[in-house]
């Protein structure tokens, strides 16, 4: 079943357009909506849960339509906003049994359901602490289990691994996989940055200006967007080590551009790699540097088809 | 991420904790109505301190012992001494103690609403299924129960004192039902004011002051330009100068619609019918008025 359907979905500001026309379908599992700030992400969340109405068009969630159907749909859908949301004063426990029953469990059912979601997140003893203490990636935690608390069959992720260290951004990447791997809950979760969300998504919609960019699966989106950085050196034989290298590439059927002295080679596949070694093997040059290049979503802005550039 | 529990312990095998993994839940999902009850009492409790920590239920609880206290000395008086009538109208004893209520109010309205929007709770509220009307609703109700509970118990200790001294039952229960209704009234209109006034900002304090001073500077300005009339004989306008300050207006009200005295300088209270239902009015807008303010407030701070 899918479980987000949008169908030329608008929203107008008296200054601005939030979302033009905007058509997609979201299938169960975990969809990364990329778009930079201000491109629509939170305007889309707001519909979504029938909180905002749209200008034109119609969207859906789980089968609901968020014109009429808010209160049904926030019953089944989690959300997890960006910006903090937590009083400091009181223990995590004691926020989310309280979120719980907001979202119309029963108090016995409220206390086990915050228990087990808790532990899900990894928050065991610190539980019964003030949330005031707790680290950013423990705050996050805390945020994500009020979203899950009441068993929905969607949540909404909003940044979730923002303002986390690379070891607190790995551990949040690998739970919301669990939301859908061993929770079976849907996920859509929201980034500016690409790169965390092809580690996570099986799928990854990209927008801009309030209108769909791309849709596609994250391995369509990888292949065509993931590179390789090169750097290599100069030698006798090859004064200009770069533009040798640039040659050598080329001959061996990859597509390179290069960018000063660095060279960036589209991935096709695994022996992409291989080729790279050889090639610079073969001419003898010093390899400085060889790494996979994240893409941030201003690159694949950047390489978007032309036509869409006027707006 | 570990979800698996200590497993190391294999050897007993009796005490080892399984991990169970995600379960679904199935139960029942109680619809708006218990949301907003569920929300209504948390609140209500919390004005008195309950389930939060103990810091927070001092204040509440002392003024609501101050609230009882003259209460109980009235009650000892009158049955010792054998009076013939309580030395207070049940109606006119919240206006006795109105700072006493004012400050309960100014502590905890802002306690009520200004948490919520401090912290950014309230797009949590609103991700789930109730309405922001439930949510008004709720903070409203609480609030004014909170302020009911504050304002009515004492009005119980001074009816069961006037019972154990053998007044007439059938005059005190119709002071003690009056009383009542005013208490009711007074909760209502002091909470919107209140909680508009606190949810205006999400800074606590600033809250707290705006109560206190609208409450305090109204009452100061109206009684003192009561007395300018007086002294220049002007009683007509002394009647109407009430409508200028909560506490006024509920004395006007009741001094009108339910034959209290009045509190109001030479006890002139609305002059007429005319007055009197503008004072009834007056008191009903202004609740009608505080929730409608709440709503639009709420509606800007939807998700952030």
């Amino acid at each position: 079943m899918t479980v987000i359907v949008t169908e030329g979905l608008t929203k107008r500001y008296p200054r601005v357009t939030a979302l033009d026309r905007l058509t997609m379908r979201i299938e169960p599992g975990v969809t990364g909506l990329v778009g930079a700030n201000g491109a629509g992400k939170s305007t889309l969340i707001k519909i979504l849960l029938g909180l905002a109405p749209a200008t034109e068009g119609a969207a859906a969630v789980l089968g609901l339509d968020v014109a009429t159907e808010g209160p049904r749909i926030r019953a089944d859908v989690g959300y997890m906003p960006e910006h903090d949301c937590l009083p400091p004063d009181v223990s995590a426990t004691e926020f989310v049994v309280h979120m719980a029953r907001m979202s119309g469990l029963a108090p016995t059912a409220a206390r086990e359901r915050t228990a087990d979601t808790l532990r899900h997140v990894g928050l065991y003893e610190e539980r019964y602490r003030a949330i005031g203490g707790y680290s950013t990636g423990m705050k996050q935690r805390v945020k994500l289990a009020q979203a899950l608390v009441h068993d929905p069959r969607l949540v909404l992720l909003d940044e979730p691994t923002n303002g986390l260290d690379p070891v607190g951004r790995d551990e949040m990447l690998g739970l919301i996989r669990r939301v859908h791997a061993d929770f079976g809950i849907s996920v859509l979760v929201t980034s500016h940055l690409l790169g965390e969300l092809e580690r996570t998504s099986d799928h990854i919609v990209v927008i801009d200006g309030g209108s769909l960019l791309r849709s596609s699966s994250t391995r369509d989106f990888t292949q065509a967007t993931a590179s390789l950085a090169v750097e290599v050196t100069d030698t006798d034989r090859h004064p200009d080590g770069t533009r040798a290298a640039l040659t050598a590439f080329a001959e061996a059927g990859l597509t390179t551009r290069a960018d000063g002295r660095l060279l960036l080679v589209d991935i096709r596949d695994e022996d992409t790699y291989d080729t790279v070694r050889d090639a610079v093997a073969e001419l003898g040059v010093g390899l400085v540097r060889m790494e996979q290049r994240r893409h941030r979503i201003a690159e694949v802005f950047d390489n978007r088809p032309t036509g869409h550039d006027e707006k | 991420m570990s979800s698996e529990p200590a497993l190391r312990d294999g050897s007993r095998d009796d005490s080892r904790i399984h991990d169970i993994g995600y379960r679904h839940y199935d139960g029942e999902r109680l619809g708006r109505a218990s949301i907003r009850r569920a929300l209504f009492s948390q609140s209500l409790r919390g004005a008195y301190g309950l389930g939060r920590s103990g810091r927070s239920k001092v204040l509440p609880m002392i003024l609501f012992a101050v609230m009882c206290l003259p209460a109980a000395i009235i009650d000892a008086v009158t049955v010792y001494v054998h009076l013939t009538k309580l030395p207070v109208e049940y109606t006119r004893y919240a206006i006795y103690l109105q700072a006493v209520i004012g400050l309960y109010l100014a502590a905890q309205a802002p306690q009520s609403v200004s948490r919520d929007l401090r912290f950014k709770t309230v797009p949590l509220y609103f991700s789930r299924p109730m309405e922001r009307v439930d949510y008004v609703l709720a903070k409203f109700g609480a609030m004014a129960a909170a302020l009911f509970v504050l304002t009515a118990t004492p009005l119980v200790v001074l009816y069961v004192g006037a019972l154990l001294a053998k007044l007439s039952f059938g005059t005190q229960t119709a002071g003690f039902g009056k009383g009542l209704l005013a208490a009711a009234l007074l909760s209502l209109v002091l909470a919107g004011i209140g909680l508009v006034l606190a949810a205006a900002t999400p800074r606590r304090g600033f809250g707290v002051a705006a109560v206190i001073a609208v409450l305090t500077i109204s009452y100061a300005a109206v009684s003192s330009v009561e007395a300018i009339a007086y002294s220049r004989g002007n009683t007509g306008a002394i009647g109407w100068l009430g409508l200028f300050s909560p506490i006024t207006l509920i004395d006007g009200v009741q001094s009108w619609w339910l034959g209290a005295h009045s509190a109001a300088v030479g006890g002139y209270g609305p002059p007429g019918v005319v007055a009197g239902i503008v004072y009834l009015l007056v008191a009903l807008g202004l609740i009608g008025g505080s929730f409608a303010l709440l709503m639009r407030r709420y509606r800007k701070v939807g998700l952030g």
